[in-house]
């Protein structure tokens, strides 16, 4: 049992990490709203952004500057942390992509809701849903 | 890395990633995952990845929030769920 409970005390920020990585999933499923399917997006990266920043921090550890006259000071891994700068500037655009198709999808089907753009698309489109009723798929 | 600090901000990560979820207005959802994104830079910072922490700080606290309102001002801002 304490076992457990050293893990769970040592390594918080992994569960703290996979705790959002699993909302921001659940969001992206579950969520009807497209906005909140692209804030559940953002949630997820930032998740594995923690992740990945946790892995490079060290006990003891200091920034990693260079540090005249203090050879003997131990400096986080920077590796990881470039990584993420990158993956960062990719995240957010990414949302602006996904936003910007959003306002699209808004001006052709006046709604942002997932069950009334497939709606509005299976009513727009009647051999579409001929289609897939023959195919056995919807309905 | 000071522990209790730590997992304070932590909490308050979980706490302001749920309610970003569930609640329904969406302009408060998204001022909600922008002060979610400015816990995090601390959290980075606090973890000695200064650099990643200010990018965060800019990029996530600051454009993301930017596009999110210009978004929702161009559409609905009510959310069903």
């Amino acid at each position: 049992m304490t076992g457990i409970i050293d893990i769970v005390h040592a390594e918080y920020n992994y569960w703290i990490y996979t705790a959002l990585m699993m909302i921001g999933f659940y969001a992206m499923i579950a969520k009807k709203n497209l906005i909140k399917k692209i804030i559940g997006a953002n949630i997820f990266q930032t998740a594995i952004f923690l992740f990945y920043i946790s892995l490079a921090d060290i006990t003891g550890g200091t920034a990693p500057i260079i540090w005249e006259g203090h050879e003997d000071v131990i400096y986080t891994n920077p590796v990881p942390h470039c990584l993420i700068l990158t993956a960062i500037v990719v995240s957010v655009s990414t949302t602006a992509v996904a936003l910007a198709l959003i306002i699209r999808i808004y001006r052709e089907y006046g709604s942002i809701e997932e069950d009334v753009i497939l709606a509005a698309r299976k009513s727009l489109q009647p051999e579409f849903s001929e289609y897939a009723r023959q195919k056995g798929g919807e309905e | 890395m000071i522990w209790i600090l730590d997992i304070t901000m932590m909490l308050f990560l979980v706490i302001g990633a749920i309610a970003a979820i569930t609640i329904k207005d969406l302009l408060s959802a998204v001022v909600i995952l922008s002060g979610y994104s400015l816990i995090m830079a601390i959290v980075w910072v606090e973890m000695h990845s200064v650099d990643v922490g200010f990018t965060e700080a800019s990029v996530g606290a600051g454009i993301t929030t930017v596009l999110f309102i210009a978004t929702l001002a161009r559409t609905e801002g009510r959310s069903e769920d």
